[in-house]
């Protein structure tokens, strides 16, 4: 079967739309040797010369399985295997012959269509994956019929997509959800992003950068003040004097608090970030999921969260934490690296002589921060190997994350056990869908001291410098000139509206289309009505929807075979013909077209001369071999205009 | 003959059955099966479902179940093709052994759908793969489309179509839509006529026949080209004049008619004979002679023109079948489709 150019570029077209999504996340000279192939093939199509040979497609092959396992350094994982498909589809495309082999390039490209959903299963994604589908589509249908125009072809692409919708959405709703995985997935499986379980400097500045939500927050009555919304995430211990790390050797005992007060009830939705924590305000007692609470108050969920999480959380603000914390978690929030940054411990030992208790050693180095020039900056210098001497009476300047390790290594000389939080900070606020937005810019770092009688306090030292980042968020916090994501500052309000809104509109995306799992399901199937919602139940009804749905469809799609125009040249002969029954000539069975005509006109001679026109006219239109439409507009024009 | 209940089955479902006039494709004669591709196209989806449930790709899920509720109304757009379509068997001109029958077919699809890339095969032909050769075409939306079956013709004498198979795979290949229609159409094969025979005068043992050919002189007028018309005859100036293709003829005084027995023809076997007594046909009748044709079962008398030759060509066409009336040739045929593979298609041997 020889393929016409139209399909050939049409299939090059699909490749092309299936594989651009994933042009930012694969390696460079995949992207490039993708794009020739393409383009390549595109040439040879448009000057009618011959594919390469295979020798030398298998030597590509070869070469660039090679390469894949050069820079990857495996051949298994969720990034190779969509490296090789897309590679696949961009060779496969060069030996582009027979009708099976679009058949296969077309399956390979839906195919890569759902690797692209690893990457993002957003609105707009989804769009994307319509119009894709829409081109494929065409192709697909041009590889049945070559001859078939753009135009129709496009139309029948459309119809068809437009007709399984209703369909797949049935399948969506009941389908019984499954939770996976089916089978143990490779490392690399869900993407990493959002906070670490250690700090350096500079992890947090990065992190600012990055618009991406981290988790939305629903208050189920009044919201706390700003200044309260401390999101706990990861707590650090160990100092290697420039990177801190977890707490090697929890210690497996249930914190123990007492006098909680302000309680505080919400509801988060929690953007994968593979890592186990989640996210709760101060000390939480209530949360919805089977999460453990560890000795040091974090929340860890019994698996990574590698799919959107909601859970209903409620915390206490006001709290006496581990007042009778163990000894050895408190030596273990004293250590110190040995030998590093000598001119801080003699700070903090000269803090500690000169106060009368930890309180106000305490206070004394907030207002050595807020009183001395320290400046908050996302861009500050590169320090040495005594990073907090540095920072402390050289540079002085610094994000979060520089503050909080130099408060904590200074409270730590002066003999009080401390250690560093990492978590969010503020957050958004959306009117549009009532709930707050927290995004990685908002990622904070800020310290835990141990004090006599009232357990662990929060201290954030940034709120003594930059007092705004706590009360009003980053944008406010820092200088206009540094290099802030475009909506982290203040937009105009209109922008403002119009990213709330399309934010509350994902917000629901996310909850309905893309969290829709086995939990959702049964909730949404119980509100919708259904008593039993066990996947025997859920089959059968998906089986009889679709059943009924496709039946009225079949009634919808036939439906065009039985209704047949009537001849308009008929219908207006016949009409004549009953004109004249009524004027008493009615047309016998036996009698043709032209016989009637003739018998008229012998009866009524006044108007024999247009009848037998008419009929002449009906006759060639009726039984003669030349149609035109002409012809036919005429003969229509002058039966209307017969009158007796 | 032992046939499982599967296969007696099949032969109660496809039964052939002879038809004229028109036929409707109603959904009792529309058959459907996936196709290879069907089958390749559901392995696909499967992994596709499996990546879903394993990843929890939410959206995966809208694309994998978007593409199977698009397969399965492919087939209903599969069916629809076909459906509703009426079909009526045309004519078939005569030909000669060796050259190509062209059978008329008329497809009227009185719908407001167009259909497109219907396909007709020689029944026979398996599912799978079509090797016989095959012609596709579409039948835009209330129109009568006029379809010509090339079929080769290898012997003389009838030719049927036999059972036709009418497909489409539209449109996306997932789903092979037919039926078969069997029309009783036949089209007249004559003899391949030798390239080169000397008309046979003066054979007769009666000496009639015998006549000298100088009637170049008798120049009697002109008349249309007929297919088989020798070159030479061709009026070549009135051609060149704008007056299309005319031959040249040439009055015989009466009296003066030409014999072509079949005993004159002095080759060994009897198609060899046919082959020669078909060339003297056409040759008689373009130079301008009378002649009468001589069979050993039977005899024309002598007579001249169009309607003559053609007498004679289907006499020669139809020589020493045991029947040629063809209802009752038709019968036969039909008792013996049922048992053997005599008469699928081609032509009915004698």
């Amino acid at each position: 079967m020889n393929m016409n150019k139209h399909l050939i570029y049409g299939l090059i077209l699909s490749i092309l739309m299936v594989i651009a999504p994933h042009a930012e996340h694969l390696p460079l000279w995949v992207s490039s040797l993708c794009s020739t192939l393409l383009l390549w093939r595109a040439y040879l199509t448009y000057s009618g010369k011959p594919l390469p040979n295979r020798w030398l497609l298998m030597l590509v092959t070869f070469a660039s399985v090679g390469a894949i396992l050069l820079s990857f350094k495996t051949l298994f994982g969720r990034e190779v295997g969509v490296t090789l498909v897309v590679l696949l589809a961009a060779l496969k495309l060069m030996e582009l012959r027979k009708s099976r082999d679009a058949m296969a390039l077309i399956y390979l490209a839906c195919f890569i269509i759902i690797t692209n959903f690893f990457y993002s299963q957003s609105i707009p994604t989804a769009l994307y994956m319509f119009t894709t589908l829409t081109v494929i589509l065409s192709s697909w249908i041009q590889l049945q019929a070559q001859h078939i125009e753009l135009k129709p072809r496009l139309r029948i692409a459309a119809t068809l997509l437009l007709q399984a919708i209703p369909l797949m959405t049935i399948l969506f709703v009941l389908f019984p959800r499954i939770q996976g995985p089916l089978w143990g997935l490779p490392q690399d499986a869900y993407a990493n992003s959002g906070l670490d379980d250690k700090m350096s400097p500079g992890s947090f500045s990065r992190l600012s950068l990055s618009e991406d939500v981290a988790f939305r927050v629903t208050y189920k009555n009044k919201p706390p003040r700003r200044d309260q919304m401390y999101w706990r995430g990861p707590v650090l211990w160990q100092f290697d004097g420039r990177t801190w790390t977890g707490n090697k050797n929890p210690l497996n005992i249930a914190p123990q608090f007492s006098k909680l007060d302000q309680p505080i009830d919400y509801s988060v939705t929690l953007e994968p970030h593979n890592k186990t924590w989640l996210f709760a305000l101060d000390v939480p007692n209530k949360i919805s999921l089977p999460a453990t609470l560890t000795n040091d108050f974090q929340l860890l969920n019994k698996e990574p969260v590698n799919a959107r999480l909601r859970y209903e959380a409620s915390s206490n603000l006001s709290y006496h934490a581990n007042l009778n914390e163990a000894e050895s978690q408190l030596n273990r929030a004293l250590q110190l690296p040995l030998g590093l940054n000598p001119r801080a411990v003699e700070l903090a030992t000269t803090w500690r002589a000169s106060s009368a208790n930890d309180a106000e050693v305490v206070r004394t180095a907030l207002s050595y921060f807020n009183q001395e020039a320290f400046q908050y900056t996302l861009e500050p210098p590169l320090l040495g190997a005594n990073s907090v001497d540095e920072f402390l009476f050289t540079s002085k300047q610094g994000f979060c994350e520089h503050y909080a390790s130099t408060f904590v290594f200074l409270m730590r000389a002066a003999h009080i056990p401390a250690r560093v939080v990492t978590g969010y900070q503020g957050g958004e606020f959306n009117d549009v869908g009532n709930y707050y937005i927290l995004r990685q810019s908002d990622a904070h770092a800020w310290a835990e001291v141990w004090l006599a009688g009232q357990g662990w306090v929060r201290v954030d030292p940034t709120a003594a410098i930059a007092p705004e980042r706590v009360q009003r968020g980053l944008s406010a916090a820092l200088p206009n000139n540094a290099t802030l994501p475009f909506m982290a500052r203040n937009p105009p309000q209109w922008m403002r509206d119009l990213r709330l809104n399309f934010d509350a509109i994902a917000n629901q995306w996310n909850q309905w289309v893309i969290g829709y799992n086995s939990e959702r399901q049964f909730a949404f199937l119980t509100r919708l009505g259904m008593e039993d919602v066990t996947w025997q139940q859920i089959t059968i009804n998906m089986v009889a929807g679709l059943g009924i749905s496709i039946g009225l469809l079949t009634l919808y799609l036939l439906r065009p075979l039985f209704v047949r125009q009537p001849d308009k040249v008929q219908a207006a002969w016949l009409k004549l013909c009953h004109k004249l029954a009524k004027a008493g000539l009615p047309r016998s069975a036996h009698e043709g077209a032209l016989d009637y005509a003739n018998r008229v006109a012998i009866v009524r001679p006044e108007f024999g001369h247009n009848i037998r026109d008419l009929a002449k006219r009906y006759s060639a239109l009726r039984y003669g071999k030349i149609q035109s439409d002409s012809a036919k507009n005429e003969f229509l024009q002058r039966a209307a205009a017969f009158k007796i | 003959m032992f046939a499982t209940p599967r296969q007696k089955f099949r032969a109660w479902l496809f039964r052939p059955k002879v038809e004229s006039g028109t036929i409707t494709l109603t959904q009792r004669r529309i058959f459907i099966i996936p196709t290879k591709q069907g089958f390749g196209f559901a392995l696909v989806l499967m992994l596709m479902l499996l990546g879903d449930i394993n990843y929890n790709l939410s959206l995966g899920y809208v694309l994998t179940f978007l593409l199977a509720m698009m397969a399965v109304l492919s087939m209903l757009y599969a069916f629809r093709n076909l459906a509703h379509l009426e079909i009526r068997a045309g004519r078939a001109d005569a030909v000669f052994s060796g050259d190509t029958a062209k059978f008329v077919l008329h497809f009227h699809n009185p719908s407001k759908l167009s259909r497109y890339q219907l396909c007709l095969v020689q029944s026979g032909a398996s599912f799978w793969s079509s090797p016989l050769p095959s012609i596709s075409f579409d039948a835009p939306l209330q129109h009568d489309s006029e379809i010509i079956f090339p079929l080769f013709a290898t012997h003389r004498g009838w030719l049927q179509t036999g059972r036709l198979k009418l497909y489409t795979e539209f449109p996306l290949g997932l789903f092979h839509a037919w039926s078969y229609i069997h029309f009783d159409s036949r089209c007249l094969v004559y003899p391949k006529p030798l390239s080169d025979a000397p008309l046979p005068f003066g054979n007769a043992p009666d000496g009639t026949g015998k006549l000298s050919v100088a009637g170049d002189d008798d120049f009697a007028g002109l008349r249309k080209y007929a297919a088989g018309d020798a070159l030479p005859r061709i009026a070549w100036k009135a051609f060149a004049g704008g007056r299309g293709l005319q031959v040249k003829q040439f009055s015989t005084p009466v009296g003066e008619e030409l014999w072509l027995d079949f005993s004159y023809a002095f080759d060994d076997t009897t198609e060899e004979k046919l082959a020669r007594m078909t060339r003297w046909v056409l040759d008689a009748e373009a130079q301008g002679f009378r002649y009468g044709l001589r069979l050993p079962d039977s005899e024309l008398p002598s007579g001249q023109g169009v309607a003559q030759r053609d007498e004679c060509l289907l006499r020669i066409a139809l020589f020493n079948f045991p029947d040629s009336s063809f209802d009752k040739l038709r019968t036969n045929g039909s008792k013996n489709r049922g048992s053997q593979k005599t008469v699928r298609g081609e032509l009915v041997e004698p």
